[in-house]
């Protein structure tokens, strides 16, 4: 670009330092929240995910199927037009058919490890209180590998259900709200009629209340026993050392076992979408301020280009090209573009620091949370890239007016 | 005879609308190096839309004009913008400096956008053409502490930077006191008669029009 153009440019913008600061302001609050709130944004959304890769299988096969099974008359004519309806399934046993062959089979891929899960709904009785529950019956060898409660456990471990075949692992709100103690003994009620007693050996706190409420673990064996279900198992849990392939792993699992396979990405589709249309909106919302700045900037150098019709005048005048005198006014809105980044960048980091020091209690968490805040280098260009050209293209307007300004219109009455 | 350097062939310039208004009609007029040439004529009698047409800042509607025997008629903007930076000089009855320039900034101002010369060398130009109008001590002041005939003389210095064979000055003294109004006339006279420059100046001030070589009067748009 012509020193000249910049030149007169930065003149111009100097010489109403008051207004240009203003404009400047604008641009650089745009930068600065566009940054910090898409990090917030991608912090929370990152933070989301991963609590959800880490905290739920990444595939979870259960006893369904995805699809109604074929009958024999629609695999022997394929292409005739037969309408099947009302098929009654057979009566059997719930639970997934076979399942230590397809733990056989799925040891057999890379990366992956498994776990199979009996799960059922249970009362527990306690001092005259009922409350339902879900109890989880494990392998307590296997569970660490597929699962974080280890993380959780405040007291007592999950391999203490090896040596305590009749223990019990608690979340603390179910302890709190029964007043229940480590060491003593539970009354569980199963859907069948049965009542087995445990003893409570651990205790876990993941800071949901309702998890930690409702979700106890025992050992596989006594929960085949208690629900009936002998050699059962409802659930195989898997964890992946990639948990981003757990799409595709699922669908390998499910072509070759049957059993419905669903990854932590299908789980979570509603949620992924709302994370979308949340971003969308956060981005619409942050880039309708640096918009606005735009218009502020678009202000100015109207204002400008009013002011300074006669030395428009003057210089095309002197042998000023039509295009030198939009470049002078298009240098105007990128300066400003390039100043507001330069101060707006920093600013935003500094926000951005100042955000991951505060930390509060939420609605439904028991402990307090830091604010998560993520970033990466593509929304500093993001945010760079937005600004300047909005501020160019704001300078765009005017600037085409000056350039189009005849100066012996200006001349004639310029005296 | 020498050859013109500017000549304009019949040229007239009406105003479109409702009612045309007729500028200039059927002027013919050459200027020729080293001449001094006084336009005048009473107000409103198109002494400055003859200048503009005169300096390819406007478009003759009909008629022609030459510029060191290029006809201008039909160029391009970016074409008479160039031919302007290279061979006409600009002075207005208002000084017209760049408000936030000093007065060497002002001057460099055209040199610069010719690029030309370096940076240092457009510098000592600058410098040396307010040296010689008298204003060596004034070269770093921005035009709001200059007085009116100070202003001028930059303007002056500015219409000179490019060296130009022509300068087209309209109504150069009209804001400017009786002494002031003296020097400045004095410099445009020295430009034609020392330096061999063509000056064309638009003047309604019969002492500033004596000086002249040749006087052309103006009057509802023709040479009377």
């Amino acid at each position: 670009m012509n020193p000249l153009v910049i030149s007169i440019a930065v003149k111009h913008l100097l010489a109403r330092k008051r207004q240009s600061v203003v404009s400047l302001f604008g641009i650089v609050l745009g930068v600065a929240f566009f940054l910090t709130i898409s990090s917030l944004m991608l912090g929370s959304e990152n933070d989301f995910i991963r609590r959800l890769v880490d905290n739920t299988p990444h595939i979870n096969i259960s006893d369904e199927y995805r699809n109604p099974k074929q009958q024999p008359a629609e695999i022997a004519f394929p292409s005739a037009a037969l309408d099947v309806r009302s098929v009654k399934p057979e009566t059997e046993t719930r639970g997934i058919r076979g399942f230590v062959q397809i733990l056989d089979y799925l040891h057999t891929i890379d990366g992956l490890k498994a776990s199979p899960v009996l799960a059922g709904q249970a009362l527990v009785s306690f001092a005259g209180k009922d409350v339902g529950i879900s109890l989880n019956g494990v392998v307590p060898e296997e569970l660490n590998t597929v699962s974080t409660l280890h993380n959780y456990m405040t007291v007592g471990s999950i391999e203490d259900l090896i040596a305590n075949p009749d223990g019990i692992i608690i979340g603390t709100e179910l302890a709190r709200v029964m007043s229940l103690r480590v060491g003593e003994n539970l009354n569980v009620a199963a859907t069948t009629g049965q009542i087995h007693t445990f003893k409570i050996i651990g205790l876990f706190h993941t800071g949901r209340a309702s998890y930690d409420e409702e979700q106890t673990f025992v050992t596989l064996k006594r929960v085949q026993a208690l629900l009936d279900r002998p050699n059962r198992v409802n659930t195989i849990i898997i964890k992946l050392n990639d948990a981003y392939q757990a799409r595709d792993v699922a669908a390998q699992i499910e072509a070759h076992v049957g059993y419905k396979s669903v990854s932590w990405q299908e789980a979570s589709e509603d949620i992924m979408s709302t994370l979308m249309i949340r971003n969308i909106i956060m981005y619409s919302v942050v880039s309708a301020v640096l918009v606005v700045a735009a218009f502020g900037i678009y202000n100015i150098i109207s204002t400008v280009v009013m002011e300074k019709q006669r030395d428009i005048a003057i210089l095309k005048s002197m042998g000023f090209h039509a295009r030198d005198i939009e470049w002078i006014f298009v240098t105007q809105g990128c300066v400003l573009g390039i100043a507001g980044c330069a101060v707006g960048l920093p600013l935003g980091m500094a926000m951005m620091r100042a955000f991951m020091g505060l930390s509060f209690r939420v609605p439904g968490s028991s402990d307090p949370i830091s604010i998560p805040m993520d970033w990466s280098w593509y929304q500093f260009v993001i945010a760079s890239a937005f600004a300047f050209a909005a501020a160019t293209l704001a300078a765009l307007l005017p600037a085409r007016k000056a350039a189009h300004v005849q100066p012996v219109d200006i001349l004639r009455g310029g005296t | 005879m020498t050859t013109a350097l500017l000549r304009a062939d019949h040229i007239s310039r009406k105003l479109p609308g409702d009612v045309p208004v007729t500028l200039i009609e059927d002027v013919s007029i050459d200027v020729h190096p080293g001449e001094f040439l006084a336009i005048t004529g009473p107000s409103g009698s198109g002494k400055s839309s003859l200048l503009y047409l005169l300096g390819l800042l406007d478009r003759p509607t009909t008629g022609h004009v030459w510029l060191n025997s290029t006809e201008t008629t039909d160029c391009a903007e970016d074409r008479l913008a160039d031919l302007r930076l290279t061979h006409l000089g600009f002075v207005f009855q208002s000084h017209f400096l760049l408000p936030e320039f000093t007065a060497a900034e002002n001057v460099m101002l055209p040199m610069q956008r010719l690029g030309k010369l370096s940076q240092s060398e457009i510098g000592t130009r600058a410098v040396q053409l307010l040296s010689d109008l008298g204003l060596h001590d004034q070269v770093h002041k921005l035009p709001r502490q200059l007085s009116g005939g100070q202003s001028q003389r930059v303007a002056i210095a500015r219409a000179l930077a490019n060296d130009p064979h022509i300068i087209l000055a309209d109504e150069p003294t009209g804001n400017l006191d009786t002494k002031s109004s003296g020097i400045v006339q004095d410099i445009l006279r020295s430009l034609s008669h020392q330096q061999g420059r063509a000056v064309v100046a638009v003047t309604h001030d019969p002492a500033f029009a004596q000086k002249a070589d040749r006087l052309v009067t103006i009057v509802d748009g023709k040479i009377a």
